[in-house]
């Protein structure tokens, strides 16, 4: 799977030559598993900036989603246009945060550490990441005695060491406590500030209220609704998610 | 790094293991009743303290260091199987033969002595009751000079023990010490150097049965390996310490060997 | 049996030089093994784990049965290669430790690429997304993986270790047995029991018994370390 990775050369030098990847582009895109159709004809278009909140009951497709707008699994039809990149040739300058962390079986720091290195990034960041995330006490800590928000906020700190421009969040608070889920939101925040383009998958309407620019509502694999969030929360135009919104039923 | 320090370490283990093989030091290819019996024990010390050459010793059965020999594995060759030795010169792996040493051949038994051979010194004659009452004999099977000499002397008595083979007639296809084990282990009769036997150490209720045949005569040879045929041999060293064995000095240390007050090897090389 | 534990306690206390010699020889001969072949089983495990080649199913066919080699085999192909008439002859390695960590390599060198191809493959099944993310290259991969799996990949190296430490078809071959030079534990104990010694054959066979549960209850207690701070 080398080759996903084209792009994946050091930042000095990728940055020289690298075109913009948004705003995204993304064309009657389907994805079929052994004939059972999982996405189908999803067509949508995201902003060079901001904060997207990906909605939708569970199966609707969120997470293949952002697998597929990541590079990790090639759709079975249609286009996703990074400006005039394909995903694959773009996977480096993405970050994905998984909803259960995968961390290494080290410490803290040298979990920080092993991407800085691996991806060419200057080696001295890693107290500074630490401490954004609230970690600096704990850098020689194993990292999998974490707690839960913990872990999750190291997850994020690993995913900006990579100096992300698109970071994709797969449900990353879900299972955690209000505290842990406001220090999450608080650090996707801050980067999304910085300019970093969030794609950010939940269930949590409140937090979706919180952190939306525009919403994307996905039901039964294909885009409900596509909405600024000044006019998604107060009057969703799909009856889905007004359904959904309302604590209905909704698959 | 770390991989780098690990794989330094071992290499310097791999070359170290190498730099042993200093010049003065021969291999010697032997059977294994002269090594098991502690003779070398006994001679080495006195040969290296004379001569400053380490030699050590592959303790093997007869074929087997014939054929180890013949692959250039060994320096000198000693063992106790006259007419392969003498085929082993003639066909230029060895420089020359020269007789060393002798003890004799037994045969050993249970007390039970189910064949009824206890005390008899005519061996062919042994064998054949041993194989008409169908007792069991445990052979070495392995193209050891002891089973070689085993082989010859059920020739002499008329008997083709191969008829009885895994029936009364066991090839253990292993050494003296673990033919030793495995036929009294089985209440076998098995054939035996003396010299094997006086130090073996498991005899339970094993007693000689048969000796005292000069038919029973086991004599050893010792022979340097060619250098023409071989050419990584220390030819100079060999031949000193073969000269060594066949001189006078080498011959009284022979006789002064013993186990359990008895003389187990009596040298018979020809007066230098 | 109680005078052969007996024998093999006061060999211990006695401090026996040769003794020493044989078990030094022993651990040093194993050791040296069993790093080499972690040095080639290892990277070999990880590159199977991780690769998808065509033939992949051919390699884990013979990396598994080889774990079965018969050590008096291995012997035997060592020998013939090392043999003065032998095409490695001109390197003099024949009854050398040399020759006995070869053979034991190659002994345990497909155990442990076997062994840690599975180990790698279970803990690449739970990283693959993560790294496919982190864009990270197969090196990487491979050594990330190696890293990560150290703890585990320490019981594999045990498992060679033992099996190289108790064989004795193949150092007996090309070591010789030789007297201060080549005599290990296991070579020795051959040469008792034929020696009809069977007390002092026995004895010996305990001292190396607890030499195995040395080792094993060092990388034991390693690992629980490892396993308190969730490294395993």
């Amino acid at each position: 799977m080398s080759d996903v990775c084209a792009s994946h050369v050091p930042a000095a030098a990728r940055t020289a030559q690298a075109a913009p990847i948004l705003p995204l582009s993304v064309r009657d895109l389907a994805l079929r598993f052994d004939g059972a159709t999982v996405l189908d004809g999803l067509s949508f278009d995201l902003s060079a900036t901001g904060c997207t909140m990906v909605m939708g009951p569970n199966g609707a497709g969120k997470s293949l989603l952002l697998k597929l707008l990541h590079g990790l699994i090639r759709p079975t039809a249609g286009t996703i246009a990074w400006g005039s990149h394909d995903p694959s040739a773009v996977t480096a300058r993405h970050a994905l945060v998984f909803q259960k962390p995968v961390l290494l079986r080290r410490s803290v720091a040298a979990n920080i550490d092993f991407v800085l290195k691996a991806r060419g990034k200057d080696a001295r960041r890693r107290d500074r990441l630490l401490d954004h995330v609230g970690l600096g006490h704990k850098a020689r800590q194993p990292a999998r005695l974490l707690s839960g928000g913990e872990a999750q906020r190291l997850a994020l700190a690993r995913a900006l060491a990579t100096d992300p421009e698109v970071l994709f969040l797969d449900e990353p608070t879900a299972s955690l406590d209000p505290a842990s889920v406001l220090a999450i939101e608080a650090i996707v925040a801050e980067a999304r500030n910085r300019g970093v383009r969030i794609v950010f998958v939940t269930h949590d309407t409140g937090q979706a209220r919180r952190m939306a620019d525009d919403v994307l509502f996905l039901q039964g694999g294909r885009v409900a609704e596509h909405s600024r969030a000044a006019d998604f929360f107060p009057a969703p135009r799909s009856q889905a998610a007004r359904d959904y919104l309302d604590g209905r039923i909704v698959v | 790094m770390q991989f780098k320090t690990i794989g330094a370490a071992t290499l310097a283990t791999l070359l170290a293991g190498a730099a042993w093989a200093q010049d003065q030091s021969i291999i010697v290819q032997s059977t294994t009743s002269t090594a098991n019996s502690g003779l070398y024990d006994h001679l080495l010390p006195i040969f290296q303290e004379e001569t400053g050459i380490q030699v050590n010793v592959v303790a093997v059965g007869t074929g087997q260091a014939i054929k180890n020999a013949e692959n250039c594995d060994g320096d000198v060759l000693l063992v106790h199987a006259k007419p392969s030795e003498e085929a082993f010169v003639e066909a230029g792996y060895g420089t020359s033969r020269t007789d060393l040493m002798y003890n004799d051949f037994v045969i050993v038994g249970p007390e039970a002595d189910p064949a009824g051979v206890s005390g008899m010194t005519d061996v062919q004659g042994a064998l054949a009751r041993i194989a008409d009452q169908g007792a069991l004999f445990a052979s070495r099977g392995d193209d050891s000079g002891t089973h070689k000499k085993e082989v010859s002397l059920w020739t002499d008595a008329g008997v083709d023990p191969a008829a009885g083979s895994g029936d009364w007639y066991r090839e253990t296809g292993s050494g003296m010490g673990a033919t030793l084990n495995a036929g009294i282990g089985m209440g076998a009769y098995v054939m035996t150097d003396r010299a094997t036997w006086i130090s073996f150490d498991n005899k339970q209720d094993y007693t000689i049965a048969v000796e005292g045949d000069e038919d029973m005569f086991n004599q050893y040879g010792v022979i340097p390996v060619s250098p023409e045929h071989c050419p990584s041999v220390n030819a100079e060293a060999a031949q000193t310490f073969a000269d060594w064995l066949v001189s006078g000095a080498g011959q009284e240390a022979i006789a002064a060997y013993t186990v359990a007050d008895q003389q187990l090897f009596f040298p018979n090389a020809p007066a230098q | 049996m109680m005078d052969a534990l007996g024998l093999a306690v006061q060999l211990v206390l006695s401090g026996d030089p040769d003794l020493l010699e044989i078990v030094l020889l022993s651990l040093r001969v194993s050791l040296t093994a069993t790093v080499v072949a972690c040095l080639i089983g290892l990277p070999l495990g990880a590159l199977v784990a991780v690769g998808r080649f065509t033939g992949r199913n051919a390699v884990l066919i013979v990396m598994n049965a080889l774990m079965g080699l018969p050590p008096v085999v291995v012997g035997l192909l060592v020998y013939l290669h090392l043999s003065r008439s032998g095409p490695l002859g001109f390197l003099g390695l024949l009854y050398t430790p040399t020759a006995m960590i070869i053979a034991q390599t190659i002994l345990i060198a497909p155990i442990v690429a076997a062994l840690s191809r599975q180990v790698i493959e279970d803990l690449h099944a739970e990283y693959a997304e993560q790294f496919r993310s982190l864009c990270l290259t197969k090196l990487q991969t491979v050594q990330a993986l190696l890293w990560d799996a150290r703890y585990s990949l320490l019981t594999v190296g045990l498992a060679g270790f033992g099996r190289a430490v108790a064989e004795v078809g193949a150092v007996i071959i090309v070591g010789g047995n030789i007297d201060h030079l080549t005599r290990v534990m296991t070579t020795a104990i051959a040469l008792e029991t034929s020696k009809g010694d069977l007390g002092l054959a026995l004895a010996l066979g305990i001292i190396l018994l607890v030499i195995a549960l040395g080792v094993n209850a060092a990388v034991q207690s390693v690992r629980m370390t490892a396993v308190r701070q969730a490294y395993v």
